[in-house]
Order: structure tokens, then C-alpha cells, then sequence
């Protein structure tokens, strides 16, 4: 009786192997052959059937993509964009969220219904109207043109004003009686404790950044001033036949966030889980 | 009992004054970059593109012309069928996903890494090499199946191919999602459920499933919305010149096109304002049909 569960309880756990094993494969092996191809000649990546390991190693497609799309400006923007963007989410939806959760102020339905509504509207909608306005300034080709639609973040307001509901409000009433204003009971007391909200929005908008596609082709045309997603989309245009230098490209474009996602795994997954549902 | 009154006062006039100044700089952020250019979206969707950024008001005519296209309607039925292939595989594949990590064993949090994986690397790179794998004549996909199948220039192949690398993209960070709600199931159901005899399937059926709807749920509207507003994938995986463009071409790729290539601002804000009223009619039934399965008890 105890054997045959046993032995069931194993038959199962190896089915979970198999099916991860399976799953991983498939997972992963995009980014090997994406890997591999880099390094293989225009000639070897026809050949039929497929070499799986490059005959000779050769880092010229890196060479050839390097020199096509100005990669050191495309990580400098896509940084910069990103690091702009995650900062006006945090400070500016902390700010607002612990207004929404703790302050009373005459309005405050009203002014968080219209957060309600950002929200709820596709972005979409906003990007002619952005960029129109962006273009009147003469500011397409900036990096602040990158930044602009991300300088503040309703999702992150609604979600921050979440971290604050949960924290209770003797917190900071008894800041408050040790004599700090509300300037300093949120910076000192009440924000330190959202740490991982804010954290999780971090992650969120910084992922969320790095993949946008449709707005940084739109607003930066100048090659100097796209985003690794907007120049590999030009680099696809002018290599449409010359597959290893475009996984060369690929690859220099998906490093950096990889590494870092390789470092702050649990961070990542814990802050899009925390965040889910956007 | 004066001094109360004057300080308690004094108190909420300084906290509504931060009150107004924390939130400040999110309300005129969301005026200037969301309700405004959502009503001037409007007025562009009835208005036509003048040289030199002019605007003429022209009544419906932006909507005429969209609704008598075909290319239009052709990128309606693009868009559906592809909310059709991506969402119900993808949820269903996310949860089976979600419940194996979900189970005792060891190395999961390398599994869940690895499912999760594509969330972190952006959308155009993981574009190009599957395009690269569905290559006609050198992909390795038509390799290992032995027959050379037009993943990409087919027209009635191409969004299948378009669906896959969708599904493929979105499962781990649906699995997570949905491990987060499995998490919250209290192991108790469980262990009363194994004393009466339930078997690994019936407890799956009558303990998870209806413990996790919330959570499936709050997924299906999110991967539905974002389904139905599908554009990077495809932008990078079809190019203009791509004889299946129609046959790929989703609302939004639509809307780039009209917007930003051909430069007819009035009617690509039509398209964005018609997609919108279809998410939101989307959604409205989600909300209403949720009644029949989502389970909130408990």
C-alpha cells in the first residue's frame, strides 16, 4: 500500500521533470540558436540541414552590426529612458498615492477618478496628440522625447496608493506627534515602508520601457536617438536577408537586460507578480 | 478645547495644502499627456490632415472612409483571430504551467526563470529570431519538420506563426500571475479533500479552479486587452513589403500605418478611437459573463 503510493508521488514528480524539461527546451532554445547563428557566416547559416555549432567562430557579424547601428548611443538612450522613467514613476506616484491614501483634501474623488480613466484608456490613444506636441516644441529626437510619455505614471499612482491603504494610520499620527510635518512623515516614515511597492514599480516600468516599440520608432528617427527595440527595427529593414548580423543585433540589444534580470531574478518576477494584472 | 479646535484647523488646512502639492505634478502630468491629447484624439478622429500640422474639421468623414475600407475590416478580423489563437492556448498553457511550479519540487525557481525569460527581453529581438527560425528555406523549424511551409509570406499561415511567438512570449509572465493565485489557496482545502478519497484531478477541478478564477480572470482581461492592441510582434515579424501584409495587419499596426507612414492623421485617429470602443465593449462583457465563473467567496 505505502509502496504503491510511493511509487505513484515518483511517477509523478518525474512527470513534472519531464514536462519542465520539455518546457525549458522550448524556452530556451531561441536564444541558443539566436546565440549560435551570431557566429556563423551568411554562407554556413544556408547551409541544409543546419550546422549546429558554428564551423569557425567568427565575430565579424558583431562587427558588421556594430558598425551599421551606432550601438553605444542605443544603450546610452535606452538607459537614460528607462532610469528617467522609473524615476518620475516612483517619486511622482508616491507622492500622489500617499496623497490619495492618507491626506483629505476637498476634490480627491474627483482628481482619482481621473487616474481611474488614464488607466483604463489603451495608450494608444494618447500618441498622436504626444507626439504632435512634442513636435511643435522641436523636442522629436530627444531623449526627454523618450521620457515624455512616462513622466508620470496613473498605474503607478493607483498602485503605490494600494502600499499606502495598507500601512495604518496610527503609523503617522505617531509621526506627526513627534513633531514631523507631512513632508517629513511621508519622506522619513510612511515611504520607507512601500520599499517593495516601489521596487516592483521599478521593475515593472523599466521592463515595460525597454520593450515599447511603437513610440520611440514614432518620436526619434534619427538613428543616434532610438532605442535598442527601434534600432533593431531599422537594422530588420537594411539586413532583411542577412540573418547572423541580425542576431548578432538581437543579441547586443537583449545583454544588458538580460545580466541584469539574471542578478535581480526574484526581484523581477516578485515585482511584475506584485504589479500583475496591469 | 478652543486650542483643539484652532490646531485641529490649522492641521487640515497644511494637510490639504500637501495633500494639493503631493499630487500636483501626477495631475497636471495626466492633463497635459492624457486628457488632453484623449479629446484631441477625438477631434483628429473628425477632422483632415492639412499640410504644415493643420487640422480642418470634416465631420464623419474619417469614419466613412474607414468603414467602407476593406483593409479596415480585413484588420478587424486580423485582430480577432488572433485574440482567438493567442488567448484561450495561452491562458490554458500559462495555467498548467502555473500549477507544475506550484508543486513541491526541487529547482522550480529555475523553471519559473526560465518560463519568464522572454518578459525580459524586449519584444522586437525575440521577433527576429523567430523569424529567423521560420525562415522558408533555411529556418529550423521547416528543418525539423521536413516541409517547407511559408510561415511568414502565407496569408493563411502568417497569423498562426504571429500567434505562436505570442503564446510562446506570454506565458511565464501569466504563469506568475496566476502562481501568485494559487498560492493564496490554503493548503487545508487539500489535505480534506485527500482524506475524503479526492483524486489529483478532481481536486485540481473542484478546489483550484474555482479558487483561482479571481486571479484567471484579472489575466484573461489583461491578455485580452493587450491582444486585441498586438502590434510590436507584428510590425517586427512582417514588413510592409510582406505580400501577407493584409492578411497580418492588426488594428493598431493599422493605426501606425495610417498615423506615421502614410501620414493621414484624422482617419489612423478613427482607427485608435474605434479600438478603443472595442476593448471597452470587450471588456464590458468579460465583467458581465464573469458572474457565471468567477468564484469570490472565500
Amino acid at each position: 500500500m505505502n509502496s504503491s503510493l510511493e511509487r505513484s508521488r515518483k511517477i509523478r514528480t518525474a512527470g513534472v521533470y519531464a514536462f519542465f524539461i520539455i518546457g525549458s527546451v522550448i524556452m530556451v532554445f531561441p536564444f541558443v540558436w539566436m546565440f549560435l547563428t551570431s557566429f556563423k557566416t551568411v554562407e554556413e547559416s544556408m547551409i541544409i540541414p543546419p550546422t549546429i555549432l558554428p564551423q569557425a567562430w567568427q565575430g565579424k557579424n558583431y562587427s558588421d552590426a556594430t558598425a551599421s547601428l551606432p550601438f553605444l548611443s542605443l544603450y546610452k538612450n535606452t538607459a537614460l529612458m528607462i532610469f528617467w522613467r522609473v524615476v518620475c514613476a516612483v517619486v511622482f506616484s508616491s507622492m500622489a498615492g500617499y496623497a490619495f491614501a492618507k491626506l483629505n483634501f476637498k476634490g480627491k474623488n474627483i482628481l482619482f477618478s481621473l487616474v481611474l480613466i488614464q488607466m483604463m484608456l489603451p495608450s494608444q490613444i494618447f500618441i498622436t496628440p504626444q507626439y504632435q506636441m512634442l513636435a511643435k516644441l522641436g523636442l522629436t529626437n530627444t531623449v526627454f522625447a523618450l521620457v515624455f510619455p512616462g513622466l508620470v505614471s496613473a498605474f503607478g499612482t493607483f498602485f503605490l496608493r494600494q502600499a499606502y491603504l495598507g500601512i495604518p494610520d496610527e503609523i503617522a499620527e505617531a509621526a506627526y506627534l513627534d513633531g514631523c510635518n507631512q513632508w517629513q512623515t511621508f519622506v522619513k516614515v510612511m515611504a520607507p515602508l512601500t520599499k517593495s511597492s516601489m521596487a516592483a514599480l521599478a521593475v515593472f516600468t523599466a521592463v515595460f520601457a525597454y520593450g515599447d516599440l511603437m513610440w520611440p520608432l514614432i518620436v526619434n528617427t534619427d538613428i543616434n536617438m532610438m532605442t535598442l527595440s527601434s534600432g533593431l527595427a531599422t537594422l530588420r529593414g537594411q539586413f532583411s536577408t542577412n540573418f547572423p548580423v541580425m542576431m548578432a543585433g538581437s543579441l547586443l540589444a537583449m545583454v544588458p537586460m538580460v545580466v541584469l534580470y539574471l542578478f535581480f531574478q526574484k526581484q523581477f518576477i516578485e515585482g511584475v507578480a506584485m504589479t500583475g494584472g496591469k | 478645547m478652543t486650542g483643539n479646535k484652532v490646531y485641529a484647523g490649522k492641521r487640515a488646512r497644511s494637510e490639504s495644502m500637501w495633500g494639493y502639492l503631493m499630487i500636483a505634478p501626477t495631475i497636471i502630468g495626466l492633463l497635459v499627456l492624457n486628457i488632453y491629447p484623449f479629446f484631441d484624439t477625438i477631434k483628429l478622429s473628425f477632422s483632415k490632415t492639412r499640410p504644415f500640422g493643420l487640422y480642418e474639421l470634416r465631420g464623419i468623414e474619417n469614419y466613412v472612409k474607414m468603414f467602407s475600407s476593406a483593409e479596415f475590416w480585413r484588420a478587424n478580423l486580423n485582430t480577432i483571430y488572433f485574440c482567438i489563437l493567442t488567448v484561450p492556448l495561452g491562458i490554458f498553457l500559462s495555467l498548467i504551467v502555473a500549477v507544475m511550479l506550484n508543486t513541491k519540487i526541487k529547482g522550480r525557481v529555475v523553471f519559473r526563470a526560465i518560463f519568464f525569460l522572454p518578459m525580459v527581453v524586449a519584444p522586437a529581438a525575440v521577433a527576429m529570431v523567430w523569424k529567423w527560425m521560420f525562415n522558408t528555406e533555411y529556418g529550423i523549424i521547416n528543418t525539423l519538420i521536413g516541409h517547407k511551409v511559408n510561415w511568414i509570406t502565407d496569408p493563411n499561415i502568417v497569423m498562426v506563426t504571429c500567434a505562436i511567438v505570442a503564446v510562446w512570449s506570454a506565458i511565464g509572465y501569466d504563469a506568475v500571475l496566476l502562481l501568485s493565485g494559487l498560492q493564496n489557496i490554503s493548503k487545508s482545502y487539500y489535505e480534506a479533500a485527500s482524506l475524503d478519497g479526492a483524486t489529483k484531478v478532481q481536486q485540481f477541478f473542484h478546489i483550484t479552479l474555482p479558487m483561482v478564477s479571481p486571479t484567471l480572470f484579472v489575466v484573461l482581461i489583461m491578455r485580452l486587452m493587450s491582444s486585441i492592441k498586438v502590434y510590436d510582434l507584428i510590425y517586427m515579424l512582417i514588413e510592409e513589403a510582406n505580400p501577407a501584409i493584409t492578411s497580418a495587419q492588426s488594428l493598431m499596426y493599422l493605426f501606425y500605418r495610417e498615423s506615421f507612414i502614410t501620414g493621414d492623421r484624422g482617419l489612423g485617429s478613427s482607427v485608435v478611437i474605434w479600438t478603443v470602443a472595442l476593448i471597452g465593449l470587450v471588456t464590458a462583457v468579460q465583467f458581465w459573463g464573469q458572474k457565471k465563473w468567477v468564484n469570490y467567496e472565500v
